[in-house]
């Protein structure tokens, strides 16, 4: 007995001296669409998330994660807000997590910083989202980083003079807009309008805003849309309105081809060129090894996508914020600080998380859909390395 | 002016196509109402699973595109004449408010019998199952013009005009229009009204099953909200055209198309505004729709 209990207290005397604590479980607030038309995001996000969860848990060191999931159902924003204060109140989450629908994380955001919590942003890419909380870090993208890359290809590799900017009208859809314009008009050419088309809810008849597009004749039509069926029907309209027999160029940031809808757009869409920071055909063997593990795990139907890559690295920074806590505990601070400058080696190719800026350095590639005996896949014809989000290097509007 | 005239025409053309879609699935919706004085919001649902079996069929099965719209018509047909002699049946004598609640809560149901079936993810045609002929698009010499829309305008068409004939001339059609003027007139003269009910009942549940199966390519897709998210804009139409008048369906599934397409055409930015404004300006000049009658 005696021996026994001086043991213990010998273990726990060295716990305290080496600043590792028991292992314990920790709870994570995950919030993603569940529910509604829109859920299939939500569950790309989750599935990614879970796949690192499930392939690395030994790494936790005896610590398990306890992953809760909360259904923010629609992209405006309430909902969300009063799952993550749930989350924080109630089930006491030491992270939070997730997050599709950027109004959904600029929600999210000042309950991260009333409560402390280290919330990591695994896919809404408002550029100026980070600004709104100290207490945030994203993984994903940010909208300025394909829009403005697109921007300047378009001018200077597709030779495109003029060009129309279309998008889902909310902050996303205005910030990939902009970015484009932004950078369109930086390499020469002219954007003639800003187009918003329909809300984020359900997809809009695309119709009208293309017929306008078609008559005032852009050598470039750049669409944002959100991936699932905005980027169908956004991408089926293209071909059926004859735009691109009227010698318009359809472009645009990878949700415009999003690989969930890429099959069912038909195969007159290739062609296309996107600007992505991730798509499931890239080389690199990270990749390959992701792709085959998600199909392990989800079954050979399941298409990795950059929503559920984005899941992945957001639970392998969260896997870096638990494994850097001093004393195993967690704090806003400690964990934010952790993951500045954080490098990780991703499917995507390599990322870091910006010391200053807390948002994500990644490549975009530049890709052409093609037509591989009758399954259209993304073509790789040019990568930018390390890429940082234009919108605060260039300190525009709210990324000031 | 030439350009003019083209731009004009195109607009024209679009708005038509949308107004035949959004005809096919109101006007169901129309006569229940004007028939039985009965507000029957789960329409919309009828819709949606006419969406989801022809997608299913379609996609799936590698059933032809028009004969999973047949097939549609023929399930969700069916489907609405076991409702109405299941459940409907008790409460067309009810309170609105009692109507209103109840197929609200179909309308819930629904969803999640859709999302239990179906799952969330959002469903379309691929464009490579559908027949060649509706895929590509018609070169009209000033424009090119979406195949699939050509369709829907004829489609459309051979509806209306089959439903106008129904309507107004033959026997089943006279005693529809008698049932709606004066429903206990009508039984005094011999008129089976309950079989009526079923039958038309069951005729417009397989329209608007139609239209959700015609929809899928217009509307951007199938997921389980469809029957809310399209609701207010099928109950719009109704309300403009008048209920229980067919003619009045017609005619404003047509202008609402219409402006609801030269809107988004013209002023991106407010364009779907255009169709609540109008609504509102008919409903204030005309209570009772444009083709209803007051009182």
């Amino acid at each position: 007995m005696v021996t026994g209990r001086a043991l213990a207290l010998a273990g726990a005397a060295m716990i305290a001296a080496t600043g590792m604590a028991e292992a314990r479980e920790i709870k994570v607030g995950f919030v993603a669409p569940k529910s509604g038309g829109l859920a299939q995001l939500g569950d790309q996000l989750e599935k990614g998330a879970r796949l690192y969860l499930k392939l690395h848990a030994k790494e936790l060191g005896g610590n398990t994660i306890k992953l809760i999931v909360r259904d923010s159902k629609r992209p405006g924003g309430p909902i969300a807000k009063a799952a993550a204060a749930g989350l924080v109140a109630r089930d006491k989450v030491e992270i939070l997590t997730g997050v599709i629908f950027s109004p959904n994380a600029m929600s999210i955001a000042p309950i991260a910083t009333a409560a402390k919590v280290p919330f990591v942003v695994m896919n809404a890419g408002t550029s100026w989202i980070t600004k709104l909380s100290p207490n945030i870090a994203r993984v994903s993208f940010t909208m300025w980083q394909a829009g403005f890359i697109m921007g300047e290809y378009a001018v200077k590799e597709l030779g495109c003079k003029t060009a129309i900017a279309g998008y889902t009208n909310y902050p996303p859809g205005k910030d990939s807009a902009n970015a484009f314009k932004r950078g369109f008009e930086r390499a020469g050419g002219k954007v003639l309008e800003l187009l918003p088309m329909g809300g984020p809810r359900t997809p809009p008849d695309f119709t009208p805003f293309y017929q306008r597009v078609k008559d005032k004749k852009p050598n470039c039509f750049y669409v944002f849309v959100p991936g699932g069926n905005h980027s169908a029907a956004a991408s089926k309209s293209y071909v059926q309105m004859g735009l691109k027999q009227a010698g318009i160029r359809f472009i645009g940031p990878g949700d415009v081809t999003h690989e969930l809808q890429l099959q069912s757009i038909g195969p007159a869409i290739a062609g296309t060129v996107v600007a992505i920071h991730y798509h499931s055909d890239l080389k690199n063997p990270t990749n390959k090894a992701y792709v085959k593990a998600f199909k392990a795990e989800y079954g050979p139907k399941a298409i990795p996508d950059f929503v559920s890559v984005g899941g992945y690295d957001g639970m392998a920074a969260i896997f870096h914020i638990i494994k850097s806590a001093k004393g195993g505990k967690i704090t806003a601070k400690a964990a934010i600080d952790s993951l500045r400058g954080w490098k990780h080696n991703s499917p995507r190719g390599p990322i870091m998380v910006d010391p200053k800026t807390r948002d994500i350095v990644q490549n975009i590639y530049i890709a052409r859909i093609v037509n591989d005996n009758g399954t259209l896949r993304h073509k790789t014809i040019k990568t930018i390395t390390a890429v940082r989000d234009k919108c605060k290097e260039l300190g525009i509007g709210r990324c000031k | 002016m030439g350009e003019i005239l083209a731009n004009a025409t195109t607009i024209l053309l679009f708005g038509i196509a949308y107004a035949m879609l959004l005809f096919i699935i109101s006007v169901g919706l129309s006569i229940t109402m004007g028939l039985m004085g009965f507000v029957n919001l789960a329409h919309g649902s009828f819709a949606m699973v006419g969406g989801y079996v022809t997608v299913t069929l379609v996609s799936g099965e590698g059933v032809h595109f028009l004969l999973a719209l047949v097939i549609a018509f023929v399930v969700v047909a069916l489907l609405g004449v076991i409702l109405e002699k299941s459940l409907y049946r008790w409460i067309y004598r009810r309170p609105e408010l009692d109507q209103v609640l109840f197929t609200i809560g179909i309308v819930f149901m629904s969803v999640a019998a859709v999302t239990f079936v179906w799952d969330n993810n959002p469903r379309n045609i691929p464009t490579p199952d559908l027949p060649g002929f509706l895929t590509g698009n018609l070169d009209l010499g000033f424009t090119q013009f979406p195949a699939y829309r050509a369709f829907m305008i004829l489609a459309g068409g051979v509806i209306v005009a089959a439903l106008f004939y129904g309507l107004e001339r033959t026997r089943i059609g006279a005693q529809v229009r008698a049932a709606v003027d004066n429903r206990r007139m009508a039984e005094s003269c011999g008129i089976n009204t309950t079989m009526l009910f079923t039958l038309v009942f069951a005729l417009g549940s397989g329209m608007a099953a139609l239209g959700g199966g015609l929809g899928i390519q217009i509307l951007g897709g199938l997921k389980p909200t469809f029957a809310f998210d399209f609701l207010v804009i099928f109950l719009i139409v109704v309300a403009v055209g008048g209920l229980g008048n067919i003619r009045g369906t017609f005619f404003a599934a047509l202008l609402l198309g219409i402006i609801d397409y030269a809107g988004n055409y013209f002023l991106p930015s407010g364009g779907g505004f255009f169709i609540y404004g109008v609504t509102f300006i008919v409903l204030l000049l005309r209570p009772q729709g444009l083709f209803g009658k007051a009182g």
